[in-house]
């Protein structure tokens, strides 16, 4: 984003300070705000029996008529050039119908970073196969398509390389001396100032001044990244595993040069995407040999690949200082750092969004700097910097809790603000110390000891640890739905949107029939592909809030336009659109639900075989007039071997506040899912990066260690379940905060079980010995 | 090459270097098993061969002909679904439903286990007649089928209502 976008948002933001809320976004008086039945219900997800019965079909699994398979062949430098390939004997081998090079790839435009236009999708602006650079280490240099995945394997394995290599930055501690600013942090500035925080920590009555360390991650959903294309003329099919497919859409069609109308993305079903799940290499690969070749290519990505040329969460080193008055309330909170990215990217990791809104402090710092490395361009992961910033943040303040002797949930009261900390905008809906205290009860932090080291059975140890939650409300622009309503009763609504597991489809149906007034199995989802009515991309975890948004807005159409169609030989005559709602199959007024009239009535008295409406959700200014987030407090138990150094997380309890809870039941799993993915965080993964030749070293499930059955214990979940004024439906999104805080807890615990404070993630039995 | 999948006799002329996954997803049309890794660290690929659960991308195609190999295609009665799988529904053991085929057919497989007196590294006494399946014994039992989305509670809720209602 430009200096002058940001100024003109920075003033925008101050004028809608004072506009009345009636006018900001879908506040307005949505009886579907508090209502209950169908909308929070534990509804099981709809399309659970296609997926238990293994009918539901992912990108990979779609089969066109003379479909050909692709392999890769990948750089085993990080930077420099290529000399020589010879590709002969892959082209001579059984099967083989094409191998592309830089050398006969068709011409291709530079692809649009995201964040440069609005549906810039591009993970990196490298040109993609166009010459004989070498920017990473992993890099596709070759691809291979044949009759079977055997014979694209083997060919791809026959391609010899030579290359002239250049100096590269592969270590971080060489990049860190060239340290920058980036030109914004996601729209934010990269230093944010409000008094002299480092005197204040100097004179504070108590002060923790650390650093903390996280490693690269990588999401490793479990489906392999992986698309079927076909050409037909300029027109362009994808079938996609993708977390955005208009963008995707848009940024194939500026690659290629075709309008973005001519290129079509379908990913009706995604085996887990978590960020990850965006247009990488492979998708233009496919799309460029399928041209050349004028065949159909199915391109699955081995796990290697994965780990070679889709990006993950970067590495981050973060300095965290807090100050404290006698009376417990922070004088200072810095928190500055610096994380590895590359020049041909843009994702800083924003690890300092936490303190951003967290807490009161009377001076405050935050800082970000990235290091170019010549590696993988990094992208975005569940919580991108909150996960991470919230380990750093909430660790150093069980450090300050510590030295104050302080229970560290009393000293979160004392510095809990009354407004945001540096917008200074009004909280939308906060009930964090809410959450502390329910939480607290439930999960018995009354029962532990404040002294480390205190609670003992055999050889192992025992600790509890809490930290905080947070993650932003986000709802983004551009989100339209439609909404066919049949004479019949049955309604079709369609958005553009995503289903990676979330339950999407199903809270949406559930939405849609609840404001429709009808009963759920009348009522079909359709999304995940570009022929419907434009979607958000599946991050910020804003797709519930911006879905819900379009179908307020479409229903309101679709109700204008049914009372047009009701005439005045109807009992819902002379009402006006906000005096009705969905009721019983019908329309009925609010006041008087005895004024009603069914659907199938109304469209049979005008003759209409159905009714078709389509409309784009308001804009999203509530979250430029009030400070938006969710927030939460995680409870871990954990066992510690004093002997080995294991460590077993024996107990884990999430209490939330995130609005208005839509499904019980997938919100939950939402919620497990996210923390389990920090427990991973905190005690297993790392992307092991070879810092002399840039080389991931254990691109594979075995040596990357996601947590397993047995590494996770039953998980409480808990939440407030108060609705957000603010937001359409009164909810948050929730897909990305239940990872944060948790490593923080995690640490917190183990140091209160052992006495041992690790700020170097992940914290691996050899860290405790 | 015939081989018998779910019951059917079923016809493929395949490369020698072909995994059984691979047969199943490419050639005999049965995406319903999973390629999560090609290695077998994560189990998407979990069929039963015989009764015994197997990791299909570990095993090549031409070794299984005339074997009874049962996917997750066929679980089901028809429309009904097997008890498991409806379990699975009910506690939301899954979000993308990537893995699921895996752990439904490791979780048939690892009763089967338990019902024979199968011991594993969580047994606590290996000469017991019966084997009871407690949290420990499902969980250290299926680390095997890894799940990202982080359903691991309800794959053990489903689990547990499913096969505590059978002796093991």
């Amino acid at each position: 984003m430009s200096v002058i976008q940001d100024a003109a948002q920075s003033v925008m933001r101050t004028a809608i300070a004072y506009v009345p809320d009636r006018w900001v976004g879908t506040a307005g008086g949505d009886p579907l705000r508090t209502k209950h039945g169908l909308l929070g219900a534990p509804v099981s997800r709809l399309d659970g029996p296609d997926k238990v019965r293994g009918a539901a079909r992912f990108a990979a699994e779609v089969t066109l008529p003379g479909m050909v398979y692709a392999a890769l062949h990948y750089s085993r430098i990080a930077r420099g050039r290529i000399a020589s390939i010879d590709t002969a004997a892959a082209e001579a081998a059984p099967g083989v119908t094409l191998v592309m090079t830089h050398l006969n790839a068709p011409r291709m435009n530079k692809p649009p970073i995201m964040m440069t236009a609005p549906k810039a999708a591009a993970p990196s602006d490298l040109p993609v196969m166009q010459d004989a650079e070498i920017h990473w280490n992993g890099q596709p240099v070759a691809l291979v398509l044949a009759d079977t995945q055997e014979q694209a394997d083997h060919a791809a394995a026959l391609i010899e390389v030579t290359y002239e290599g250049a100096p590269a930055v592969t270590s971080f501690e060489v990049a860190k001396a060239h340290a920058h600013h980036p030109p914004t942090i996601l729209g934010e500035p990269p230093e944010l100032k409000i008094g002299d925080a480092e005197a204040a920590l100097k004179g504070a009555a108590v002060s923790v001044d650390h650093v903390y360390r996280t490693p690269r991650h990588n999401h490793n959903a479990i489906e392999l990244h992986a698309c079927t294309v076909a050409w037909d003329g300029d027109a362009l099919t994808v079938h996609d595993a993708s977390q955005l497919v208009n963008a995707t859409a848009w940024t194939l069609a500026q690659i290629f040069g075709v309008d973005e109308k001519q290129v079509r993305v379908t990913s009706p079903y995604v085996g887990g995407g978590f960020g990850g799940k965006c247009l990488w290499w492979h998708q233009i690969l496919a799309a460029a040999a399928s041209r050349l070749a004028g065949r159909p290519v199915r391109i699955v990505l081995s796990r290697e690949g994965v780990f070679r040329m889709i990006g993950g969460r970067t590495v981050t080193e973060q300095r965290v200082a807090l100050g404290a008055k006698a009376d417990g309330t922070l004088a200072a909170l810095i928190h500055t750092g610096v994380v590895a990215m590359t020049t041909h990217n843009n994702c800083p990791e924003q690890f300092t969004f936490p303190a951003r809104h967290l807490y009161a402090a009377d001076a405050i710092h935050l800082e970000q700097e990235v290091a170019d490395m010549d590696m993988l361009a990094n992208t975005f992961m569940r919580a991108p910097g909150e996960a991470v910033g919230t380990f750093a943040l909430e660790s150093a303040l069980d450090e300050l809790a510590e030295a104050m002797q302080l229970d560290p949930i009393e000293l979160r009261r004392r510095i809990e603000p009354a407004k945001d900390p540096t917008s200074g905008h009004d909280f939308s809906s906060r009930h964090l110390l809410d959450a502390y205290a329910k939480g607290a009860e439930k999960f018995g932090w009354d029962k532990r000891a404040a002294q480390p080291g205190a609670r003992r059975e055999g050889e192992w140890l025992i600790g509890m640890g809490v930290a905080t939650a947070t993650y932003p409300y986000m709802r983004f622009p551009g989100c339209a739905a439609r909404i066919r309503l049949g004479a019949d009763g049955q309604a079709v609504v369609s958005i553009a949107t995503h289903e990676m597991g979330m339950g999407t489809a199903t809270v949406q149906t559930q939405h849609a029939a609840a404001r429709l007034g009808l009963p759920l199995d009348r009522v079909r989802f359709d999304y995940g592909d570009t022929t419907l009515p434009e979607g958000t991309l599946a991050g910020g975890s804003n797709q519930t809030a911006s879905n819900a948004g379009a179908i307020i807005a479409a229903h309101e159409a679709l109700v204008t336009e049914l009372l047009k169609l009701a005439g005045n030989d109807s009992p819902l005559a002379g009402l006006k659109v906000d005096e009705v709602e969905g009721f019983d199959g019908g329309l009925a007024s609010i006041a008087d639900p005895t004024r009603h009239e069914s659907y199938a009535s109304i469209l049979a008295r005008a003759q209409r075989d159905e009714v078709v409406v389509e409309a784009e959700g308001a804009m999203p200014l509530e979250g430029q007039k009030y400070s938006m987030h969710s927030t939460g407090a995680q409870f871990a138990e954990v066992r510690v071997n004093a002997v080995t150094g294991e460590v077993r997380v024996s107990r884990f309890l999430g209490s939330f506040d995130c609005g208005r809870i839509l499904n019980a039941k997938t919100a939950t799993s939402q919620f497990r899912g996210g923390i389990i993915m920090g427990l991973g965080l905190a005690l297993t993964e790392e992307t092991l990066f070879d810092e002399r030749s840039g080389r991931i070293m254990n691109p594979s499930l075995a040596e990357y260690h996601v947590p397993v059955h047995m590494d996770v214990p039953e998980i409480d979940v808990i939440w407030t379940d108060a609705p957000d004024p603010h937001s359409p439906l009164g909810a948050r999104g929730i897909g990305e905060i239940g990872i944060t805080g948790v490593a923080a807890a995690v640490a917190n615990a183990i140091y209160n079980a052992t006495g041992k404070r690790i700020r170097d993630l992940p914290i691996t039995l050899d860290k405790l010995m | 090459m015939r081989f018998i999948v779910n019951g059917a006799s079923m016809e493929a002329q395949v490369d020698l270097r072909t995994s059984l996954l691979d047969l199943l997803r490419d050639h005999l049309g049965l995406t319903g098993s999973k390629k999560g890794c090609n290695q077998g660290a994560c189990g998407a690929c979990t069929v039963l061969v015989d009764g015994t659960r197997i990791n299909s991308c570990l095993a090549l195609a031409v070794q299984y002909q005339n074997r009874e190999i049962v996917t997750v295609e066929g679980l089901a009665e028809g429309a009904a679904l097997h008890p498991l799988q409806a379990a699975f529904v009910e506690h939301d053991g899954f979000q993308c439903g990537y893995c699921t085929p895996g752990q439904l057919c490791s979780a048939i497989g690892m009763a089967d286990e338990i019902a024979r007196g199968v011991p594993s590294i969580v047994t606590a006494d290996l000469s017991a007649e019966t084997i009871p399946l407690d949290h420990d014994e499902l969980r250290e039992r299926m680390s095997g089928n890894l799940c990202r989305c982080g359903a691991y509670n309800g794959i053990v809720a489903a689990i547990a209502e499913t096969f505590a209602k059978e002796p093991a």
